[in-house]
């Protein structure tokens, strides 16, 4: 791992998006991932609802620049393509907050190195509330006291113990480490039945 | 100790425990498409690596294929970029490649059963939600993004977290009319599409235990839509039978002592759940969705419902779907017209799907002006199906009858939806955009549901239809 893998702390403007079940297909929708690299997809993040909204959050001249997602329930839902979180992070997204996230995209963020933090539903409400009045103030997203420092306000994020390290010691791109175990993936490869040929 | 099915799988798979805390967990068999590998190949080159086990690795191509004319290449010249990489990619690392001209092609989540590659006791992963759908042989299916492919490639292997379990029991016997897809629709409508985050759901009760592996199929394929990443049913005789004879499942002697392990892997008598919930098979009428994501749904005779009496958390949602679905609240959705049918994608897309479907338009025709398909699920469908003369059958009565692919099920290939069109869909999905028109809308339903509404133009009761 690179020092530059590790996220300990991030900060920076916050773009709040409303609504629960923000499923990937709307997060970037299927037509874009007709492709085999993940260049450009910034470009089509949200698409449909961008052209259906006009004042959609992505639209808005004030939050070009943002780089912390704020949003509501079972964000990412559906399919599983990492195209989605590809496309935040390539628009600039950093972090994001949220009070639940479905797991296939938490953990597609996580292996690109995009932390997902969970907030109760009444400091998610005082975060957004913040952020509406104070558009241009940075909000911090500390993974390793597991806090998000907004105002002068603290408040408790979750965040998974395996995600929360996998970040904090830059192990997010796991291909390395699960590639250390050599001798131990291939006793577990000899034990099933199914590999050795029943 | 009486253990789950999910205890031992991922037992028998422990490779280690990593220092983020997470499990090493190895994975037996891997199903890559053309969509989420080809970055994943990229990031193995990069890295310099190798496929570690390349025979554990099965491919396909199934999103963006043409279901209407298969000639090479392909009109769409990022379609064909993209089936040209994906065999570049298997002949260079070595890994079996069904492709077009292959008699084994078709949908992944219908070919890795129907070929007997995915078998009991196994940890399976796929850069594909629907992964979910091998469970129903009692394997752990997770579906996974580009990098977890990138890993998988490489070395065979997942970080993940052990998720907890819920079992869901479905008892007694469901009304004729009433399918496999009405009682997973039923599930998620109960447990809502983020009830399952965390969760593996095991299907259980006499419902589930009476089903045939293909029912199975299509409740374990939706699991994800309920927010549970892995859904599987207990391997049983059912399991065994369905596997005996396939091509990729042991034979002979071998046959039987994979049976006893396999035995072996099944929840014991007495295994304590994280939860359990209960459900009356025989209160379940057809169902269809109504809104822009799998959990807003109804039964047939129900009137579509007013955001007024939503709950108060989901009555923006209810009216923001309501308005883009154009449905007007307090009727009843039957008598809804259509504008397409769909019968096909890898929750409904098997013999048995397109059988139930015939039974309703045999010796019927489709409504006017109705654009309606039929797409097998794989090529081993569409030649069985066409040797019980189905094809024709669905022909004769105005269906267009398909090439093995997802086709409309998401707007990747050809086949798309129109401005504002109404689709009534035997597939997974109706969120917005999901059929390849922004403005697009998708009804959910059982595939004799979908026959029925491609008759009268107009969504019926499958009921009021059946011989
Ligand atoms: S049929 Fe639909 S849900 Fe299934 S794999 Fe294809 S696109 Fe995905």
């Amino acid at each position: 791992m690179r020092p530059d893998d590790i996220r300990r702390r991030i900060s920076g403007r916050a773009i709040p998006l409303s609504g629960n079940d923000i499923d990937t297909d709307r997060i970037i929708p299927a037509r874009f991932l007709k492709s085999i690299t993940f260049e450009g997809l910034e470009a089509h993040v949200f698409e449909d609802d961008r052209r259906q909204m006009p004042d959609h959050p992505f639209n808005q001249p004030r939050h070009q620049g943002a780089t912390i997602l704020l949003v509501g329930q079972n964000f990412g839902c559906g399919s599983s393509r990492e195209h989605a979180p590809e496309a935040l992070r390539r628009w600039g997204i950093r972090g994001i907050v949220g009070e639940s996230f479905a797991e296939i995209f938490f953990g597609n963020c996580t292996a690109i190195g995009l932390p997902c933090l969970a907030l109760n539903s009444g400091d998610l409400a005082r975060l957004n509330k913040f952020v509406a009045q104070h558009p241009d103030h940075e909000i911090v997203l500390d993974l390793e006291d597991r806090v998000v420092r907004f105002d002068t306000r603290n408040v408790p994020a979750l965040l998974s113990d395996g995600a929360r390290n996998q970040l904090l010691i830059g192990t997010w791109n796991a291909t390395g480490v699960l590639l250390e175990a050599e001798n131990e993936i291939d006793r577990v490869a000899r034990s099933l039945p199914y590999v050795t040929g029943y | 100790m009486a253990e789950t099915l999910l205890d031992k799988v991922w037992q028998a798979h422990t490779v280690r425990t990593l220092p983020s805390g997470q499990t090493q967990l190895f994975i037996g068999l891997h199903l890559i498409h053309e969509v989420t590998s080809p970055q994943a190949f990229q990031m193995l080159r990069e890295a310099g690596l190798k496929v570690r086990f390349p025979g554990r690795t099965f491919a396909t191509i199934d999103h963006i294929v043409p279901t209407a004319s298969q000639a090479r290449p392909f009109a769409d010249a990022m379609a064909e970029e993209m089936a040209v990489h994906l065999a570049r990619n298997c002949n260079e690392f070595d890994i079996p490649f069904f492709d077009l001209d292959s008699e084994r092609q078709g949908i992944v989540h219908v070919i890795g059963p129907e070929l007997g590659i995915t078998q009991p006791g196994m940890t399976v992963a796929c850069g594909d939600s629907h992964t979910s759908t091998h469970g129903a042989l009692g394997a752990l299916a997770f579906g996974i993004g580009t990098s977890q492919v990138r890993d998988v490639l490489a070395t065979q292997c997942l970080a993940m977290t052990k998720p907890k379990l819920r079992q869901i029991r479905v008892e007694g016997k469901p009304a004729r009319g009433v399918y496999a897809k009405d009682v997973i629709l039923t599930i998620i409508r109960r447990l809502g599409v983020n009830g399952g985050v965390g969760y593996a759901y095991e299907y259980a009760g006499s419902a589930i235990e009476v089903m045939s592996m293909e029912e199975r199929l299509t409740i374990c394929n939706m699991s994800i839509e309920g927010g549970a990443r892995v859904g599987y049913v207990n391997p049983d005789e059912t399991t065994f039978e369905y596997l005996k004879d396939r091509p990729f499942a042991p034979t002979g002697e071998a046959f039987n002592r994979a049976v006893a392990w396999w035995k072996s892997m099944a929840t014991d008598p007495g295994a304590a759940f994280d939860d359990v919930v209960r459900l009356d098979a025989a209160s379940i009428e057809p169902m269809l969705t109504w809104g822009i994501n799998p959990g807003q749904s109804i039964g047939v005779t129900e009137p579509i419902p007013d955001s007024s009496n939503a709950p108060d958390a989901d009555r923006i949602a209810w009216s923001e779907a309501l308005a883009f679905m154009s449905l007007e609240p307090g009727r009843t959705i039957a008598g809804t017209p259509i504008d397409v049918a769909f019968i096909g994608s890898c929750t409904n897309g098997r013999l048995s799907d397109l059988r139930a479907a015939a039974e309703v338009v045999r010796g019927r025709k489709i409504a006017k002006g109705l654009r309606a398909l039929v797409v097998p699920g794989s090529q081993a469908v569409a030649r069985t199906a066409e040797a019980e003369g189905l094809h024709e059958l669905f022909l004769t009565a105005g269906f267009e009858w398909r090439k093995a692919g997802c086709s409309l099920c998401l707007g990747m290939n050809e086949d798309k939806l129109t401005g504002r069109e109404l689709c009534a869909a035997s597939s997974n999905r109706n969120f917005k955009g999901r059929m390849g028109s922004p403005i697009g809308r998708t009804l959910l339903m059982s595939p004799a549901m979908v026959a029925a509404a491609a008759i009268r133009g107009q969504i019926v009761d499958v009921r009021e239809m059946l011989p």
